[in-house]
């Protein structure tokens, strides 16, 4: 017990004495991660739309398979990225591994399935017939599109927040594409892996801490704005 | 597609162990080099096995790792150009105060495995292809002994974490001497065997073959591999210290 009350105070020192270090590694992992979900969440939304409102064979299939690919083990998506993008692989020209741009990718994949079936379930919630009108009425599919997203915004926001809790805490994707080299591809998991491996369970403490206190603030800002619409209507 | 010139971001990849990296000689090692130098060095530390895999592969420029056969099956290949010695440290063996196998003062690492297996107390083994795994599964090889049963745990971790398993284990495990230094304040895991004469861990250099993988950053390999082996390196490897201890030594 010492040893996590000794071991948490001294995280909590690191923290607010701006060890700078620590700060580098919290803004490597948010701008990494950050940058994953703005560049798939455009196409997940497509997607999910496509999965709800289009007709095609195979629908329900790949609706399955979405669903299945959530419990996807980051650490499976880093091996199989790690060996398109090895210098020996398919895409090793791009030359890719071992930087943020592979962590990027990683995230993407790892954030897509989810994503897709979070957002469908909700459009699921809307009445096709919403669709059906705006389409008669001679929206395009684009505009149609945007009235159904502004009626399932906090399901859109709740979706993009789970995806950005999904991948801002995955370390096996991460460590494996990354290589957890220091000022340029160490996130929060990766040094918190690290960190442990050494015995220097402060910094870890204070790492997690950062984690879940963002990951808190963005669930009550998340809260907040949906409990004051829902006052509003 | 490998043709490509990529020396062309100018970055230094070094793929090597956790245990000098976990040190922290490399954080003294790499800021000399790539700030005289002017070429910026990414280091990659996973266990041996994975790092010598990153050369093969082309993924990295240059590895600084402790394997010797492994090594020299890497130049052998044609993957790697030429090793070079750099330096060494020690291999010992911790475990329980206690010391149930009564292995403290022998000086052969062999005799005291021996002694822990047919004692029945516990022993932990990395059982992830590093560089000390490798050494492991050579003693054992030496001493005729297939390790297998409930004492014999496998735990597929790095160092630290390994160590940190056989102190609450209470078990014994075959360490590096570095790794075990800057973790013993945390541990009640003495060390039982030391100066073994079958205890010496070589580390190697060897820069990725560019016939291989035409990317590779070969100038910035052969720079480091050089500087490395220089007088200034030397005295940074030398004169580094965990806890008192001088951990490596130069290979003259």
């Amino acid at each position: 017990m010492d040893g996590l009350i000794g071991a948490s105070a001294e995280a909590l020192r690191l923290l607010f004495t701006g060890d700078r270090e620590i700060w580098e590694i919290v803004a490597i992992s948010f701008s990494v991660s950050f940058r994953a979900i703005f560049y798939i969440v455009p196409l997940a939304i497509l997607s999910a739309f496509a999965l709800a409102y289009g007709n095609f064979p195979g629908r329900r299939v790949l609706i399955t398979i979405v669903n299945a690919l959530v419990a996807l083990p980051a650490v499976v998506v880093g091996l199989l990225l790690y060996m398109l993008l090895s210098s020996s692989g398919p895409f090793g020209g791009w030359r890719l591994l071992f930087t943020q741009g592979a962590m990027i990718i990683g995230q993407m994949i790892l954030a897509f399935p989810l994503l897709v079936a979070m957002i469908h379930v909700s459009l699921q919630g809307v009445d096709l017939s919403a669709w059906q009108t705006a389409r008669t009425l001679g929206a395009s599919i684009f505009r149609a599109m945007f009235t159904i997203m502004r009626e399932v915004r906090f399901g859109l926001i709740a979706a993009i927040v789970a995806g950005f809790g999904r991948v801002v805490s995955e370390v096996g994707c991460s460590i494996m594409v990354g290589g957890n080299i220091l000022h340029h591809t160490r996130n929060i998991p990766t040094a918190i892996a690290l960190e442990t491996s050494k015995g220097e369970f402060e910094q870890g403490i204070a790492l997690g801490a950062v984690l879940i206190t963002l990951a808190l603030a963005l669930n009550f800002a998340v809260a907040t704005v949906r409990g004051r619409d829902m006052a509003r209507h | 597609m490998a043709s490509a010139n990529h020396a062309a971001d100018g970055i230094l990849r070094l793929a090597t162990t956790t245990s000098t990296e976990n040190s922290g000689l490399l954080a003294k090692l790499v800021p000399q080099f790539s700030d005289s130098r002017d070429i910026p060095v990414h280091v990659i530390a996973v266990g041996t096995g994975r790092a010598l895999n990153h050369a093969r592969n082309g993924d990295v420029d240059v590895v600084l790792v402790h394997a010797k056969n492994a090594e020299l099956d890497l130049v052998n290949s044609g993957y790697g150009i030429e090793r070079y010695e750099v330096m060494y440290n020690e291999f010992v063996i911790a475990g329980p105060e206690t010391d149930p196998a009564e292995i403290s003062g022998l000086s052969n690492l062999g005799t005291a495995f021996e002694k822990i297996a047919n004692s029945g107390a516990l022993f932990v083994s990395r059982g992830d292809d590093s560089g000390t795994h490798k050494k492991e599964r050579q003693i054992w090889g030496e001493v005729d002994i297939e390790p297998n049963g409930d004492w014999y745990k496998e735990v597929g971790l790095g160092m630290g974490r390994s160590l940190q398993i056989a102190d609450e284990l209470r078990a014994y495990i075959l360490t590096d001497k570095g790794t075990w230094l800057a973790l013993k304040r945390k541990l009640s895991l003495p060390v039982h065997v030391q100066g073994a004469s079958d205890g010496r861990n070589d580390y190697g250099i060897i820069a990725v073959n560019p016939e291989k993988h035409s990317h590779v950053n070969i100038e910035a390999a052969e720079q480091f591999i050089d500087w490395i082996q220089s007088d200034e390196a030397k005295a940074v490897i030398s004169g580094h210290k965990v806890e008192g201890e001088q951990l490596f030594y130069v290979i003259e």
